[in-house]
């Protein structure tokens, strides 16, 4: 894989430290090759192309950029690329197949559980985070899993009810 | 926002991480959760020449008591893992009222207790807990390990004792003698906000006497703050509601509150006032319902 930067700086290019690392991204291995200070964010965004993953604030605040890390959620913009080393990554576009979507999406569908969308992806994959660990989660159980996302437009509520719609849909496929 | 450039390395062991860092001298970092370090990195606040990531070193995300009851915070040991803990549930009801209150939940998966305190923010939530409990921070260095009471480890706002060559591998909570209680109280705008302000309350009782009494202060102040006079006035006696008001009285007392745009001074102080008695009457009826 190729990344290429914004070059700010008039260092020598042996000076700029690369490290070269191998990770997974939605199921797929990768090695790529990424200066030190590369953000994961920007390593999913730019050097492989994924654009679901937003970058709202850049200060650890929106949620907005949050991917599971070997199934745990993480502000992707508070975490560097070469930190992904050895490690399993999950983004929005992990979540469907090529012919159905996941119970989450469907949910946000159905629940109305998004306006201008920016924040989705990144509630999602808090979402997704909360059912793997508790399938059954009350209406607070959410909002508390979902308090370091924030929403713009549409005040929450159906983005609770999108999630919990998701959790029953997934409950009656393994039941 | 980018860091300025930076070395990068990781190493699998202590060792191999404190040879690093002597060899970084001023201008090398530890890296454990980042959730305070990458902020301040792509503020450009913090331009480290060498990054020391000690996430691949192994056998330093635990908390586990020992046999006396100490407890041990080893320094790659998340917020979150804490919120989750039984054993802290359990034994710890002051650690317990604050996991679930640091940042957001997201931000809860990678911080860590031991990189909050190194951090020494006077808006953390945890230096005031574990200064209450009266913990301490091990670090370790080329010459050994040596163990710092927290209350000497911060020495100003972003300011610890550490040497650069020196790893905080671990935060110890001293046993208790007699039965713990307390709590901590956070006043935030919203979820991950800094706190407005916060009182860690750590209380050891004896029959109906208190044997032992922390009390600190997150956000209202230059630094974390030790009410040590409101804490002494408590122990020896039992937790009457005079007690109760008069120590709420010398916590309000030693608050350095400025006005910002989270509250005016007065009204910060009237909220550790608040908080104070709030702790204290939940453990005075903790006990009452134990009786």
């Amino acid at each position: 894989m190729t990344t290429v930067y914004e070059d700010h700086d008039d260092e020598p290019a042996s000076d700029i430290p690369v490290r070269r690392i191998k990770f997974t991204i939605n199921g797929a291995k990768k090695i790529a090759e990424v200066e030190t200070r590369l953000l994961l964010a920007h390593l999913i965004r730019q050097g492989l192309q994924l654009t679901g993953t937003h970058t709202g604030c850049d200060t650890t605040n929106c949620g907005a950029c949050t991917v599971l890390v070997d199934g745990r959620a993480v502000k992707s913009c508070t975490m560097l690329a070469v930190q992904a080393d050895g490690h399993s990554i999950t983004t929005v576009e992990g979540l469907a197949t090529a012919s159905e979507l996941h119970p989450l999406q469907e949910g946000f569908r159905e629940e109305h559980g998004l306006q201008c969308g920016f924040c989705t992806p990144g509630m999602m994959m808090a979402a997704k985070a909360l059912l793997d660990e508790n399938p059954d989660p009350t209406e607070e159980d959410v909002r508390w899993a979902l308090s370091g996302n924030l929403c713009r437009c549409t005040g929450y509520q159906n983005i609770v009810k999108s999630v919990l719609w998701a959790a029953e849909k997934l409950r009656s496929q393994s039941g | 926002m980018y860091p300025s450039r930076f070395r990068y390395e990781a190493p699998r062991s202590l060792g191999e991480a404190i040879d690093l860092l002597r060899m970084g001298g001023d201008y090398a970092k530890v890296l454990a959760g980042g959730q305070s370090l990458v902020p301040l990195m792509k503020l450009r606040f913090a331009s480290p020449e060498l990054i020391v990531d000690i996430n691949n070193v192994p056998g330093l995300d635990y908390h586990r008591a020992d046999p006396d009851g100490t407890l041990r915070i080893g320094a790659l040991c998340r917020h979150a893992d804490l919120e989750r803990s039984a054993l802290l549930a359990g034994t710890q009801p002051t650690m317990a009222a604050a996991a679930p209150l640091i940042a957001d939940p997201i931000v809860r998966n990678r911080g860590t207790l031991v990189g909050s305190l190194c951090h020494a923010d006077p808006q953390g939530d945890w230096a005031s807990v574990v200064l209450a409990l009266g913990g301490s921070v091990v670090a370790q260095g080329p010459a050994g390990r040596r163990t710092i009471p927290v209350a000497d480890f911060v020495t100003g706002p972003f300011q610890n004792l550490l040497a650069p060559d020196e790893i905080a591998i671990e935060a110890v909570i001293p046993a208790a003698r007699g039965a713990r209680s307390g709590g901590y109280l956070k006043l935030e705008r919203r979820v991950g906000d800094f706190a407005t302000a916060g009182v860690a309350i750590a209380l050891e009782t004896s029959g109906d006497l208190v044997t032992r009494a922390g009390i600190a202060l997150t956000g209202v102040g230059g630094s974390t703050i030790g009410a040590t006079e409101a804490a002494a006035s408590l122990v020896g006696k039992p937790l009457t509601a005079r007690a109760i008001e008069e120590a709420a009285d010398l916590t309000a007392a030693v608050a350095r509150p400025r006005t910002d745009h989270r509250g005016s001074a007065e009204f910060k102080r009237h909220i550790v006032r608040t908080f104070v008695v709030r702790i204290l009457s939940r453990a005075d009826a903790a006990e009452e319902r134990a009786a």
